[in-house]
């Protein structure tokens, strides 16, 4: 009944092999799955969110739409294109990993890179307009507790100020803004993470530490860096488009 | 053929995963799944005991109707405490972090599990978690239920909620890191021959298990975290003072905390699938409707949250759907019930103390899972719920199922953990204490709670009184019969009969190796040419590697 | 003092029986699987225990035929439990005709409760025997649960919405009443007593406890005394603000073009939130009343609105203090327990 197993002994003795897997393939499609049930968990974590988003934008529409009228479209766009670009070169990096070319793979990742920190520095940015529109909620900064100036009718347009539509209320303002915090900043910090990761791997690639056969890392980072990515694709429209009919016809 | 270890003396390996490596550190950063799986044994343990002796502050307290052992504010703290660290601490990590850890590589023929980094990463997330749950504890504790109500919890609480939250946020983790592994392992690295449906049954409760740890944790998760900030922040998504949904929070929470009661109970399931093939030499009756009930619990657990709302202002149509699912859920359970006793049908039964876990959890578990109809049934809901009605159901599922599930399948493993027995007669007499208490304990609480009596009530109507004398009798009974356990399983450690490594003459995987195993599992890969429980004589069920004797053919 | 242990509660509802019907048929089933399981499981292990230490019986893969059978046997069963639980969960949310309407506030650790010809009680509830008793329930700080045993129903209170109750008692007496839903440190303290009288006495009882004025009564107070009147006329007839008169449990037409029925949860929020939900034809310029208000003031509004005649407001008309009369009937979808779906309770 038994027979013992020794095809795959000695065979592929790669340095990346990992004692307790029987060849690189094993490895690879571990790596990958593991990846994949993670960035389900992942979806469900953000899910929760998204939920809570969808139930308080049927409660308060007008108060949602007031709010979201007032976030910064055009960095908000332009940061969408830097992630759309950033995924792009990931994908190359991975390609090129793949394919065993180091130059192009470094300049690949290394570009990923930036693309990544360039968001995370316009969602500063974004991040300091709030504040100092006193629009972060609650007291998480007790020195600037919510409270943003509402432009009254007939004032002279202030985009610091915010336009409350009919039925809209400040206190269903700061939910919108409660949300958008807990979305973008749990997004913001899935990037971080990514930045990191991208940086390991930038190291090992300068390194040579990838070849052909052991490639998976870079593989694994690029699937959660989409991931990513797609994240805040969904973010964006949700939170910076739907309802500026309301203001802008 | 000839005959292998089991017909001689046995004699411990020299070399096995405990005396491998010597020192705290070759534990502290151990990789192998083994010496991880008892690193849990020993912390879930410790957890055990803590939320055991609140259970019994809980039981003293009640003996009396007038609440005079202690304040309100201490009882609330205390029966708080009681369900975070044994829901959170002890029985969701208890059978798959330690027996699921230990046994699922072995099962599959693996060396390890797939990530033993995160594996190891686990256990330290939960025990981080364990640090600053406990540091919440002494710092004044935390008197919300284990449920976090809002808008209670988030404004009205005046005591440590952040601090436990975290510490069940990054509990979570762990959670979901062990789920993934699982999946991860079970999907990769199965030995060349073990197709999905020769696994045996515990790989595919956990399976199932698994999937649930890995999409309802996070939901939770973020919930939690949302109460957290919206506590220290003061805006509020669950707060109707600010505009926000209180009732929100308890669809989300029970999104996750519903199904994590299947977290519970699946593996003590696949332990018992086990125990009633293995101890009565018989394969499980209708073993894909075994496995595909595991799944289909896994899957329909996450669509039932809502009769936990049956009375909290959802709307009628709402909870004739949530009521409809719930029984539908309730028809997998029925069918492992069915096919276990079936099983049992001209079968070789022998009564060692793993086998009589496994009827104890047979019949607590058909009494806990039929009490659940009581439950799903909305008029009957609408009067029993919070009331001590639901509390005799849930403990029936989770001590009567889930516990049992564990001390059988610890017993049954423990040979291969340990290499030793324990003393066979002290386990039956242990089975038998704790079934009895088990019953006396909560059996009453039926009949209490349809009679009226709420759920966390410090002093209560003298009505009553005569169901509390009988619980808290029952529980100190409960309580006795699992210190024996505690004590046998270590003085089996240095003085029980080594076991060899296939004390049952079983044919699982986890039997063709030496007791305790070698860090990596077999001497070399196994090749799995027999179906799940393919009882066969003893000579003819051989062991891996250099124990076994040389294959014949190649 | 009884010298038996009782296990049922004592009966005294129109449900009660209803509900311990179905009680007992499920405890039937219980039982009779429960002993099916352990009859089988103690026939098996005696039967076929172990003879001899390596005896193999023959393996038996299975039956789809009996799994067939136990998976719908069982499903048949739960069905009827199922449509039956639903049955007497449906009836116990449709809200009763010409009910005694009865306010309660729920408060950390009290009961809060009002009866419509004002008479106030804290943690008691006296009701006649053979009337139909609809509570309208709200809570000012967290959940709470009103749960009477006797009666075999319990609601749970929540702060920022309206959920309702009802119940027939049918046995005059003394009953318990919980606090159900764990609301902190006093929780098991926040009990009390239901007395269920017979219609003499409990006549007689309002009789003596003319304490207050009615709800309606002071809820007009209010109207006055907040300036309602300037926008929506003495008698609610309307203005620079809606019709007030008659509004009570109608088909309003919103901006927008939704229409809303004008239950407890809209008037509550009209009045807290007036922006956002503004009757056709009309300007946001009510002012909000957040924080002005406590939960039991706005009770009181809301009874005097619907104290108000339908149609073109009687001018004069002393708010009625007849229970019976009051409310007129709201749609089922509104005063299903918690009223409707949740979106339309929290905005």
């Amino acid at each position: 009944m038994i027979e013992s197993h020794a095809t795959t002994e000695g065979i592929h003795g790669h340095p990346a092999l990992q004692h307790h897997f029987e060849n690189m393939e094993q490895q690879r499609e571990a790596g990958t799955i593991g990846m994949w049930v993670f960035l389900v968990t992942e979806i469900m974590f953000f899910g929760g969110m998204f939920l809570a988003y969808a139930l308080y934008r049927s409660y308060y529409p007008a108060s949602f739409a007031s709010a979201s009228n007032h976030l910064d479209i055009t960095l908000g766009a332009v940061n969408t294109a830097v992630l759309i670009v950033s995924s792009f070169t990931m994908a190359l990096a991975v390609y090129f990993t793949q394919v065993g070319k180091q130059r192009p793979q470094v300049i690949c990742l290394a570009l990923t890179l930036v693309l990544g920190l360039t968001f995370l520095g316009i969602k500063a940015v974004e991040y300091h307009d709030k504040y100092t529109d006193h629009l972060i909620p609650g007291r998480l900064i007790p020195s600037a507790p919510f409270g943003p100036a509402v432009q009254e009718e007939g004032q002279p347009l202030d985009h610091h100020k915010v336009h409350l539509l009919p039925g809209a209320t400040l206190p269903q303002v700061e939910m919108f803004y409660w949300i958008y915090f807990a979305m973008t900043g749990m997004h913001a910090l899935h990037m971080i993470i990514g930045a990191g990761l991208l940086t390991f791997l930038l190291i090992y690639s300068i390194k040579g530490r990838f070849d052909p056969e052991y490639h998976s890392p870079v593989e694994i980072v690029g699937l959660y860096w989409h991931f990513v990515d797609i994240v805040w694709i969904f973010l964006f429209p949700l939170l910076y488009l739907l309802g500026r009919h309301f203001e802008h016809g | 053929m000839q005959p292998i270890e089991s017909f001689e003396v046995p004699v411990p390996p020299k070399v096995n995963y405990i005396n491998a490596k010597y020192g705290l550190k070759s534990w502290l950063l151990t990789k192998d799944h083994k010496r991880i799986a008892l690193l849990y044994l020993g912390s879930i343990t410790f957890f055990f005991f803590i939320g055991g002796l609140y259970a019994l502050m809980i039981r003293l307290e009640l003996l009396t109707p007038q609440g005079d052992l202690m304040e309100s504010t201490t009882y609330n703290k205390v029966f708080t405490q009681h369900g975070i660290i044994m829901i959170f601490f002890f029985l969701i990590p208890s059978i798959p972090a330690t027996l699921g850890n230990f046994l699922i590589p072995m099962m599959i023929g693996a060396k390890d599990l797939a990530f033993p980094r995160i594996n190891l990463l686990s256990w330290y997330v939960y025990l981080i978690g364990g640090i600053i749950t406990i540091y919440a504890l002494l710092a004044g504790g935390v008197d919300t239920g284990w449920t976090f109500y809002t808008p209670f919890s988030t404004t009205f609480s005046n005591s440590y909620v952040v601090a436990t939250g975290l510490g069940i946020f990054i509990n979570g983790f762990s959670s979901i890191l062990t789920g993934l592994n699982f999946i991860v392992t079970i999907h990769t690295m199965r030995a060349p021959g073990m197709t999905w449906f020769r696994m045996p049954l515990f790989l595919w409760s956990h399976y199932a298990t698994s999937l649930i740890m890995i999409l309802g944790t996070p939901v939770v998760a973020i919930t939690i975290l949302l109460l957290a900030f919206e506590r220290v922040s003061g805006v509020g998504i669950f707060n109707p003072a600010l505009g926000g949904d209180p009732v929100l929070f308890q669809h989300l929470f029970w999104f996750y905390s519903h199904p994590a009661v299947y977290i519970m109970v699946l593996p003590s399931m696949g332990v018992v699938s086990e125990l009633v093939a293995n101890f009565s030499r018989k394969n499980i009756f209708g073993y894909s409707f075994v496995a595909f009930s595991s799944l289909a619990i896994a899957v329909f657990g996450f669509l039932v949250w809502g009769h936990h709302l049956f009375v909290a202002s959802q709307s009628v149509y709402a909870g004739m759907i949530f009521s409809f699912l719930s029984f539908a859920v309730a028809i997998p359970s029925a069918i492992k019930v069915f096919n276990w006793t079936a099983t049992l049908y001209k079968s070789s039964i022998s009564y060692d103390t793993p086998m009589l876990y496994a009827l104890g959890f047979i019949g607590l578990f058909t009494i806990g899972g039929m009490t659940g109809l009581f439950l799903a049934s909305l008029a009957v809901d609408v009067h029993v719920s919070d009331t001590y009605f639901v509390v005799a159901h849930f403990h029936y599922i989770m001590v009567g199922g889930a516990m049992m599930g564990y001390l059988g399948g610890l017993h049954y493993w423990w040979p291969k953990i340990s290499g030793r027995m324990y003393p066979e007669g002290w386990g039956r007499f242990s089975a038998l204490v704790i079934f009895v208490g088990f019953n006396l304990t909560f059996l009453p609480q039926f009949v209490a709670g349809y009679l009226g009596m709420p759920r966390r009530y410090h002093a209560y109507p003298p009505e009553f009184q005569v169901f509390n004398v009988l619980s808290t009798a029952g529980a100190s009974i409960l309580g006795f019969g699992m210190l024996i356990p505690a004590i046998y399983f270590v003085w089996s450690m240095r003085y029980g009969r080594h076991a060899g490594s296939n004390p049952w003459n079983l044919p699982g995987l986890e039997w063709r190796t030496q007791s305790p195993p070698p860090t990596e599992n077999f001497e070399v890969t196994p090749i799995v040419t027999w179906e799940a429980y393919e009882f066969a004589p003893p000579e003819e069920t051989e062991v891996v590697g250099k124990f076994g004797p040389e294959p014949e053919r190649i | 003092m009884q010298s038996w242990i009782p296990l049922i509660p004592e009966s005294a509802s129109s449900f009660s029986w209803k509900v311990d019907a179905l009680y007992f048929y499920l405890v039937g089933v219980t039982l009779f699987f429960a002993l099916l399981i352990y009859i089988g499981l103690i026939f098996f292990t005696v039967r076929y225990r172990r003879r001899t230490p390596y005896e193999i019986p023959r393996p038996i893969a299975g039956s789809h035929k009996l799994e067939t059978i136990w998976t719908i046997i069982p499903f048949v069963i739960a069905m009827t439990m199922f449509g039956w639980g639903a049955r007497v969960y449906f009836e116990q949310y449709k809200p009763p005709e010409n009910a005694i309407e009865i306010y309660v506030v729920g408060k950390q650790w009290m009961w809060k409760l009002q009866h419509a010809t004002g008479q106030r009680e804290i943690n008691e509830l006296h009701v006649p025997v053979g009337r139909k008793v609809r509570l309208i329930m709200t809570s000012e700080d967290v959940i709470h649960d009103f749960f009477v045993p006797a009666f075999r129903t319990k609601a749970d209170v929540v702060p920022g919405r309206y959920t309702t109750m009802w119940f027939e008692a049918t046995k005059p007496g003394k009953y318990h009443l919980f606090c159900a839903e764990y609301c902190g440190m006093n929780h098991s303290g926040m009990i009390g007593s239901v007395y269920v009288m017979e219609p003499r006495d409990f006549d007689n009882w309002l009789a003596g406890n003319t304490g207050s004025s009615t709800p309606a009564a002071a809820g007009q107070q209010l109207y006055q005394t907040l300036g309602c009147v300037s926008c929506h006329g003495a008698n609610g007839e309307g203005g620079r603000g809606p019709t007030l008169a008659g509004l009570f449990g109608r088909a309003t037409p919103l901006e927008g073009g939704q229409t809303i029925n004008a239950d407890e949860a809209y008037i509550r929020e009209s009045i807290l939130n007036p922006g956002v939900k503004i009757v056709a034809g009309f300007t946001p310029i009510m002012p909000t009343f957040q924080g002005q208000v406590t939960e039991d003031q706005l009770v009181q509004l809301i009874a005097f609105i619907k104290s108000l005649p339908g149609g073109t407001g009687a001018p004069g008309a002393a708010p009625d203090a007849s229970p019976a009369a009051s409310a007129p009937l709201p749609s089922p979808r509104t005063a299903s327990s918690p009223s409707g779906s949740p979106t339309e309770n929290v905005r």
